[in-house]
């Protein structure tokens, strides 16, 4: 369990900074510091960055955009996803049929490419984002989730709800979902690891809402160019988000381990 | 065909107007008129669509909004650059994390297996322009200065005529891609390697090395096919951004160009291109896997 406890405390101590950076920082994220990419700067921790900017304070102001943006989307993804996907698996046939085949339309562009088109025509926009990145993750929570609670819609207590004449709401909610928790918990930490990197991504090629604020992905290729002299600009906005889907990723490690052992234990009664 | 009624439907029927944006929000009636008509945008939008699909059969793919060339000219090289840069990642990662996967699954549980498994879960987990800056930063810029940190591929110049700058841009495709692969090799041999079918190989008396090559190895390749086809597929979309990230000239950066231009002839195009790579590669996955696997095929039969 040693990795998950490192994970929590990695995804812990990014998600504090992001969310607490900004009370702490001493200058703003746009504030005028000094000549751009300069290393020594009296006042400040790192440097300046391509902008003139405080490095350090950028960094503290530059993960909110991307967590937000990133627990939104990976929310709804899985809130339509698991939805979708445990109607399907109760209902079969051809309503099972025909919501996986819609969500296969889907699934047959890779993420980055959807956002990438969508963004394209209505500009990036922090719900448009948000939106695209929830109908990316949907299909895949929803693959997951059918197959998941394929297994539990044929077991006996559903069967025996099913015959009490229970409402299909009240059998998928009260009956199916409680069973697919465990598969539900590690694709949810899967997709918003993915959901990071995702947005993350985006704000690299240039695709952030606000152009201005301090966004780590955004930091990362802003400069680029001076790595050189002062690589802090680029290296801390990397490291910050490396280290934040490491944690979250080891964080689903544990997760889908233990979800094993609950699986396990089903198993044997 | 869903495919590309979709990407159409997004990028063609949206509210916005091309024309505008084109030439700027002072430019007067006539001007938008003379655009619009001069790339069929008056035209209703299900004849649009025929036109376009028309065009790609035929290979007029239209001109470039942002260029004014024509997109074929445009994209044709760029497409050469990003297949050979994709066909090198593939062909170093493959043989890579097949062979960490089913040596971690040979010495199960033990010093190589945890390592490698962690070391597997961290690289997975970072986006690929995290891996490739920090990449650029330890190899190229601030530790050690082996490799360039950007290729200086010219667009038309063939691609391995920079070999020094293609080492980053497939090193960081490879290390996106290898531990998923690796992953399901060990459990796919794990697997084999604890089944009926190896214990009569050895329990007949083989010597373990053949155990291995001629009865383990087929039958745990077989999942591997649809992982790796399933990563060139996550590659596709990855590639945008390794792309970018080394100034490499392929399609990867000309949709990221393309989209902060809103050039849509050339949007339309390659996303068509990537989004059939990418169920090709799927629908390929699972033709392999069923070929491969001596099992299934005899069940086949």
């Amino acid at each position: 369990m040693g990795r998950t406890r490192f994970g929590l405390a990695l995804t812990g101590l990014l998600a504090l900074t992001a969310v607490f950076g900004p009370f702490v920082a001493p200058y703003g994220p746009t504030d005028f510091i000094d000549l751009p990419s300069t290393r020594e700067v009296p006042g400040t921790l790192l440097g300046t960055d391509y902008f003139g900017q405080d490095v350090w304070s950028r960094f503290l102001h530059g993960g909110r955009e991307i967590l937000l943006l990133a627990l939104v989307a990976t929310g709804l993804g899985i809130l339509l996803g698991a939805t979708l996907g445990m109607y399907a698996a109760y209902r079969r046939g051809r309503t099972d049929e025909m919501i996986m085949r819609s969500l296969d339309v889907v699934l047959s562009f890779p993420q980055v490419l959807l956002s990438l088109v969508v963004i394209a025509m209505f500009g990036p926009s922090a719900w448009l984002i948000v939106l695209t990145v929830a109908l990316s993750t949907t299909p895949r929570v929803a693959r997951i989730i059918r197959g998941a609670a394929i297994s539990v819609v044929e077991s006996d207590f559903v069967a025996a709800a099913d015959a009490l004449g229970e409402s299909r709401r009240r059998i998928i909610g009260a009956e199916v979902l409680p069973n697919v928790t465990a598969a539900l918990l590690v694709e949810a930490n899967l997709r918003l690891t993915y959901a990071i990197g995702l947005i993350a991504s985006l704000a690299f090629l240039g695709f952030v809402p606000n152009p201005n604020a301090a966004n780590w992905g955004l930091m990362v290729q802003e400069n680029r160019l001076s790595l050189g002299e002062q690589p802090w600009g680029t290296l801390l906005p990397t490291l910050a988000i490396a280290l934040l889907t490491i944690g979250t990723g080891l964080i689903g490690d544990g997760l889908s381990r233990a979800a094993a052992g609950i699986d396990r234990g089903r198993a044997q009664d | 065909m869903v495919v590309s009624l979709l990407i159409f439907l997004v990028t063609q029927g949206f509210p916005t107007d091309p024309a505008e944006r084109i030439l700027g929000r002072e430019a007067t009636p006539e001007a938008l008129e003379a655009l619009r008509a001069q790339f069929g945008l008056d035209d209703p939008l299900h004849e649009q669509y025929l036109q376009w699909l028309g065009g790609i059969l035929t290979g007029d793919l239209g001109t470039s909004y942002a260029t004014q060339v024509p997109v074929a000219d445009y994209i044709g090289p760029r497409v050469g650059n990003s297949l050979f840069l994709l066909l090198c990642g593939a062909l170093a990662s493959i043989p890579v994390s097949v062979a960490i996967g089913a040596y971690a699954a040979l010495r199960r549980d033990r010093g190589f297996d945890a390592a490698s498994s962690i070391v597997s879960l961290v690289l997975a987990a970072m986006p690929e322009f995290v891996v490739g800056t920090l990449l650029v930063v330890l190899v190229a810029t601030n530790v050690v200065q082996w490799f360039p940190a950007v290729t200086y591929l010219e667009v038309g110049a063939p691609p391995w005529s920079d070999a020094q700058g293609l080492v980053l841009p497939v090193l960081t495709l490879v290390i996106s891609v290898a531990p998923y692969v690796a992953r399901v090799m060990r459990a796919s041999m794990i697997e084999v390697l604890e089944s009926d079918y190896v214990e009569m190989a050895r329990l007949k008396g083989l010597p373990e090395r053949v155990v291995l090559w001629r009865h383990g190895f087929p039958n745990a390749v077989g999942p591997i096919f649809q992982v790796i086809a399933l990563n060139l597929a996550y590659l596709a979309g990855g590639v945008v951004v390794v792309e970018r990230l080394f100034n490499f000239p392929g399609i990867g950066s000309a949709i990221a160009d393309s989209v902060v231009a809103r050039d849509l002839p050339v949007i339309q195009f390659l996303a068509l291109v990537i989004a059939t790579v990418y169920v090709l590669t799927n629908l390929l996955a699972d033709l392999g896997t069923v070929l491969v696997t001596p099992r299934l095929r005899t069940r086949l039969r």
